[in-house]
């Protein structure tokens, strides 16, 4: 009475009839991910540009003028209208119409003449950092730049002079900075751990809460039966999904896939088979399909924002990073991110192979503890 | 007898939930071929103690072979040889009729699966309607294919859990022909119930109330053992008697079989009061008579009390 592969392939039929039959989950398996694609990759961008700004210029000079168009020019912002009093300003600023109310002094040009190196008052609503933080860590460069360019001939002495070193940044990876080239290949283990998670857990407490589970062990079936049937199918869900998503990283969203297939092919792998073992041990706390999609939903809070997909991973702090870690998301977004856009081949990845390997064989210890072949 | 006349053999099987016992010390024997009632209000136990026998369950206590494997040890030999049907529809609502019938062939690693499929779809008068979903039968059918797919790998004992529980009158009837035709055939049949004309078709009876067996035996013998005192009236406004006779303390029980009352219980003295009570009046023919056995089961199960209270799941 040992394992028969008859009986698992009698499982894995039965799973494939009835994921058939339920087109709504089945669409929802392929169209959650496309969706997700599409808000993540279009909507979110760390770096916006075209933000609403208002002038409050007390001097008109051409040196003022040039200041504006230098501004103008860096497409951080995007002018909408003038004030003239501080008052004006803040509310503005208050009421969100502006993100940002850029003062020129009065007397401007004349004081830059006289190398009296006057102050630029740029008022951000910083109560979004994320929204203020590339602009204004651009503004000294575009006004510096501004300025050097219209003081020129006799004036040149009043020109801020060239600082006494030059820092090169040498952005690599991703040169244009664009949000989309990191969050894409992020997303893949978003996408695969919420999906492959919850699916899982839902079609195996489906059993119990059913009732179909009773008559199921009682035929001489092996728990590694119902178990190895029952997962398969999800792992060809998780090829399907993860074929979308690289077409869609590539025609959509042109994000580069510079490194080993190979060591990509063997993450995602490794990184479906955790994740469903997750959806396993999950099913066996869970008493009712409900329960199995809260419990799921609460492990893609931690996913999404302690694995470093939303936020930088070195920015948090100690036991955060802890917990991080925990999560088998975090070492898969690094691996995806290293091989799709630093080339990176099998010998880069494995540690984040080995994090995710250690992390698996807890979960399936775990589960198989739980597991039980009775009722009770 | 001896063992191997025993289709079921367990002695001291219990089950304790948590901190409530839901079997307690549990005996039952099942003979080779019989159909064996096993019977109790909703909540007594029933269910577990087969979940046990059948190795759903892993007992907390006791010990016991099923078709000659032990309860404990040979959960896995069991299975291959028993028919079980669960109390509520357990096979896949999303898949049709006869996926789910291949299913469970499948899963016993059955030779010439195809053609017992077929036939067990002969046998339901299914076989043209087998690419219906099982969702959409209704519970009587969807009973009779639980029956077809715990048989069809062909078992020398069947495990029923009230198998006809919401099924129409009809369907319990053919329901129960299939049965006696099948316990005909040498096989087994232990089954749960607590319909009293279908513990009155068993030849063995096991009653359990709060997990405990409170009498077992051969059916014929039950009113016997409990000790039943049993008087047949007869006589015009046999209703208006009736509800005077309910309205009687220490009358025990009573019942209308068409136009003649019975009228029994197990305090001999006091019913013989009334009774002496009654004939003074000389309105009714009172004759004892030898207790059946719907006064037996009517007695078990009328008043017992759902037993929810201790134990909830059957």
């Amino acid at each position: 009475m040992r394992f028969s592969f008859s009986r698992l392939f009698a499982v894995l039929v039965k799973e494939f009839v009835q994921m058939r039959r339920d087109r709504i989950t089945f669409a929802m398996m392929i169209g959650i991910p496309i969706m997700q694609l599409l808000l993540f990759g279009y909507a979110i961008n760390s770096d916006p540009k075209n933000l609403p700004t208002l002038v409050e210029m007390a001097d008109q000079g051409p040196v003022s003028r040039a200041v504006l168009m230098g501004m103008q020019a860096s497409e951080y912002f995007d002018f909408i209208g003038i004030v003239t009093g501080q008052e004006e300003g803040d509310r503005a600023l208050r009421d969100g119409t502006a993100n940002f109310v850029i003062v020129i002094p009065p007397n401007f040009e004349r004081d830059v003449v006289r190398g009296l190196h006057p102050e630029v008052l740029l008022s951000a609503d910083a109560s979004d950092p994320a929204a203020a933080g590339g602009a204004v860590g651009a503004i000294s460069g575009v006004i510096d730049t501004a300025i050097r360019e219209t003081m020129t001939g006799p004036l040149r002495y009043a020109a801020t002079g060239a600082p006494p070193f030059t820092v090169t940044v040498h952005r690599q990876f991703n040169a244009e900075g664009r949000t989309s080239t990191n969050i894409v290949p992020g997303l893949l283990a978003i996408i695969l751990s919420m999906t492959m998670v919850m699916i899982t857990a839902v079609a195996i407490v489906r059993e119990s809460e059913k009732g179909t589970m009773e008559a199921l062990i009682a035929t001489p079936v092996r728990p590694f039966e119902v178990m190895l049937g029952k997962i398969l199918p999800y792992i060809l869900v998780g090829y399907v999904q993860t074929f979308v998503f690289l077409l869609a990283a590539n025609y959509l969203f042109d994000v580069p896939f510079i490194g080993s297939r190979l060591a990509f092919f063997a993450g995602f792998n490794l990184y479906i088979i955790v994740n469903l073992a997750l959806g396993f041990l999950i099913s066996t706390v869970a008493k009712s399909q409900m329960q199995a999609m809260q419990i799921s939903f609460f492990t893609i809070l931690p996913t999404i924002l302690l694995s470093g997909f939303m936020f930088p991973f070195a920015g948090m702090p100690g036991w955060a990073q802890t917990i991080g870690s925990a999560v088998p998301a975090t070492h898969f977004l690094r691996l995806t991110r290293k091989v799709m856009l630093k080339g990176a081949d099998m010998t880069d990845i494995s540690t984040d192979m080995v994090n995710i390997g250690i992390i698996m064989v807890v979960i399936v210890a775990v589960a198989l503890r739980r597991y039980r072949q009775t009722l009770d | 007898m001896t063992q191997t006349e025993m289709a079921i053999s367990v002695r001291g099987l219990t089950k304790i939930f948590g901190k409530r016992t839901v079997v307690d010390h549990f005996d039952m024997e099942v003979p080779k071929g019989a159909i064996y009632g096993f019977l109790g209000p909703n909540g007594s136990g029933k269910t577990t103690t087969i979940r046990m026998m059948c190795g759903l369950l892993i007992p907390d206590g006791g010990e016991g072979s099923c078709l000659g494997y032990d309860i404990l040890t040979e959960s896995h030999a069991i299975k291959e040889n028993v028919g079980y049907m669960t109390q509520r529809f357990s096979l896949y609502e999303d898949l049709t009729i006869r996926e789910n019938l291949d299913f469970i062939a499948r899963m016993f690693r059955m030779k010439d699966r195809r053609k017992h499929v077929d036939q067990a779809l002969a046998d339901l008068g299914l076989a043209d309607r087998a690419g219906q979903l099982a969702g959409t039968l209704s519970g009587g059918w969807k009973q009779r294919l639980s029956l077809a797919a715990c048989m069809i790998h062909k078992p020398r004992l069947l495990m029923l859990d009230e198998p006809t529980a919401g099924v129409d009158p009809k369907a319990r009837r053919d329901f129960w022909t299939e049965i006696r035709r099948l316990a005909a055939s040498g096989v087994t049949v232990l089954v749960s119930t607590h319909y009293m004309d279908e513990a009155i078709q068993c030849d063995y009876i096991a009653y359990i109330a709060y997990g405990k067996k409170l009498i077992s035996g051969r059916a014929a013998d039950i009113p016997d053992k409990i000790g039943l005192v049993s008087w047949r009236v007869e006589g015009p406004d046999i209703g208006k008697l009736e509800a005077e006779l309910r309205a009687t303390e220490g009358i025990g029980q009573v019942a209308r079989f068409g136009a003649v009352l019975h009228v029994w219980g197990t305090d001999a003295d006091a019913l013989e009061n009334i009774v002496a009570e009654q004939k003074k009046r000389r309105i009714h023919s009172w004759r004892r008579q030898k207790a059946g056995l719907e006064e037996a089961f009517i007695y078990l199960m009328v008043d017992a009390p759902d037993n929810f209270s201790v134990g909830a799941g059957g």
